[in-house]
């Protein structure tokens, strides 16, 4: 059985004045099951990029990290990190050569700050690609481009696009289907990326589960 | 003799490789490399050999970023080297790729020595006339300092240089590495710019230093340098005047 991309992920982006947002939904699912909740979708591709992707996981997590890597070589080799522009531009043509031969079922957000400013890029796995500055993908698309477009405005401050998000997030929490509690939120700026909460305070990143008796919190009650 | 050293992959009737010797003699012929490993620091120096006054020396990198963990200085020639760092550089992320975790310094190092080494044995290419100095840290946090030559063969140093005058700078190393008590990110820089200055004119016009820490790798500003170098030279004139009243 061919794998097949459902429209089920949610990511969301906004561009502010000085800053790009982007938003999504922790759920790991496949067809009536729900692998995990607390699933990160947006890869740091360097220290001023984000990527959000969508999609069964394998192509989702395959496709994001071949890109990262692809990108910390650049930076690497030519000692100047890749523009935004050329970041994106660089992932559009990897999902365009393989779509005639074996496609990436991956839709994605680009997000990052260079010299131009914040920029948002969202690509299809068609390979299409368009700048915006706000955007959507999946079944989430249908209930927040609406609100996006009528509360975004030019020039947000990131109150104001956490505002924006949380409307958006509302709406899908009280009209869509699908339940969707938790969203990883993760803004690019001028310092680089950070994970924020709902009122743009900087979160940690969470921790990896490992499998090192010292490390794993439960042992230790047990103890 | 000279009908064994056409084509690499014949030997000589007393077991040389004479294509990989000449390729070490064209290493002798390039400028100095030293490296000295300390216990939280790898220090690499290199000789800044500039072409003509024409020339814009600071696009020439003698000394380069293979991953945020790991550099490598080279002497020989350049051309080859840049090759030699290209393929790293993509191993290193082709690893992070594969196994989520970066390389480490002796993974890194083998893989370059491997490199070297297919070269000496297929036939119609002749060797890398290069040998590199590889410094880093293991994600434990250890220090690590290896040294891969155009045979291919590839060992872990506590300090080494390589290049032109290579002999005086390791007998040097040989003689003041053990004197040093704890071998600090300062007495690591120092130890390794003395060295390097025995060969090589002072003043941060001639020489490069990287230092690598767990935290990362950065490469000397011309101030620092400036005044280390200075600082440098009175040592080396005490230690002249010493030399002078031993002989006495």
């Amino acid at each position: 059985k061919r794998r097949r991309l459902t429209m089920a992920d949610i990511l969301l982006g906004v561009t502010g004045k000085d800053y790009v947002l982007l938003a999504a939904d922790r759920s790991a699912a496949r067809s009536i099951i729900v692998f995990k909740n607390d699933e990160d979708k947006i890869l740091e591709l360097d220290s001023h990029k984000l990527m959000a992707t969508s999609g069964p996981q394998g192509d989702r997590t395959n496709f994001g990290e071949y890109i990262q890597r692809n990108l910390q070589l650049y930076n690497l080799a030519n000692s100047v990190p890749l523009s935004t522009h050329g970041a994106a531009n660089f992932a559009r043509r990897e999902l365009a050569e393989a779509l005639r031969r074996s496609p990436w079922q991956v839709n994605s957000l680009i997000a990052g700050f260079d010299k131009k400013g914040p920029s948002l890029y969202y690509m299809d796995y068609m390979a299409s690609m368009h700048k915006v500055d706000k955007a959507a993908h999946g079944y989430g698309a249908y209930f927040t481009l609406s609100v996006m477009d009528r509360y975004c405005v030019k020039d947000m401050s990131l109150e104001e696009g956490l505002s924006v998000l949380k409307k958006c997030i509302h709406e899908l929490q009280t009209r869509f289907l699908l339940k969707c509690n938790s969203f990883i939120l993760k803004v690019v700026d001028k310092d680089g990326t950070r994970i924020i909460d709902m009122d743009g305070n900087t979160v940690e990143p969470p921790k990896p589960k490992t499998f090192n008796k010292s490390d794993d919190s439960d042992s230790k009650a047990d103890e | 003799m000279p009908r064994y050293d056409r084509a690499i992959t014949v030997f000589s009737p007393d077991g040389h490789l004479f294509q990989v010797e000449y390729a070490m003699e064209a290493v002798k012929k390039g400028a100095s490399a030293v490296a000295v490993r300390g216990t939280d620091a790898v220090v690499l120096a290199v000789e800044k050999k500039q072409a003509s006054k024409l020339q814009d020396s600071r696009t020439v990198k003698k000394i380069c970023k293979v991953d945020d963990h790991v550099c490598l200085a080279s002497a020989g020639l350049m051309a080859d080297a840049r090759v030699l760092v290209n393929k790293a550089r993509l191993e290193a992320q082709s690893h992070r790729l594969n196994y989520e975790d970066p390389v480490s310094v002796e993974y890194i190092a083998r893989y370059i020595a491997h490199t070297q080494q297919v070269y000496t044995q297929s036939g119609g290419r002749r060797p890398f006339g290069v040998r590199t100095l590889i410094g880093g840290f293991d994600q434990d946090g250890t220090p690590r300092l290896f040294q891969t030559d155009p045979a291919g063969t590839y060992s872990a140093w506590k300090a080494n240089a390589t290049g032109r005058n290579a002999k005086t700078v390791v007998e040097y190393l040989e003689k003041h590495y053990s004197e040093i008590k704890e071998m600090t990110e300062t007495e690591a820089v120092k130890l390794a710019i003395r060295a390097l200055l025995e060969v090589v004119e002072s003043g941060s016009k001639h020489i490069e230093v990287c230092v690598m820490t767990k935290a990362g790798s950065r490469f000397m500003g011309d101030e620092e340098l400036e005044k280390l170098s200075k600082e440098i030279e009175k040592i080396k004139e005490a230690e002249k005047e010493q030399g002078k009243k031993d002989l006495q």
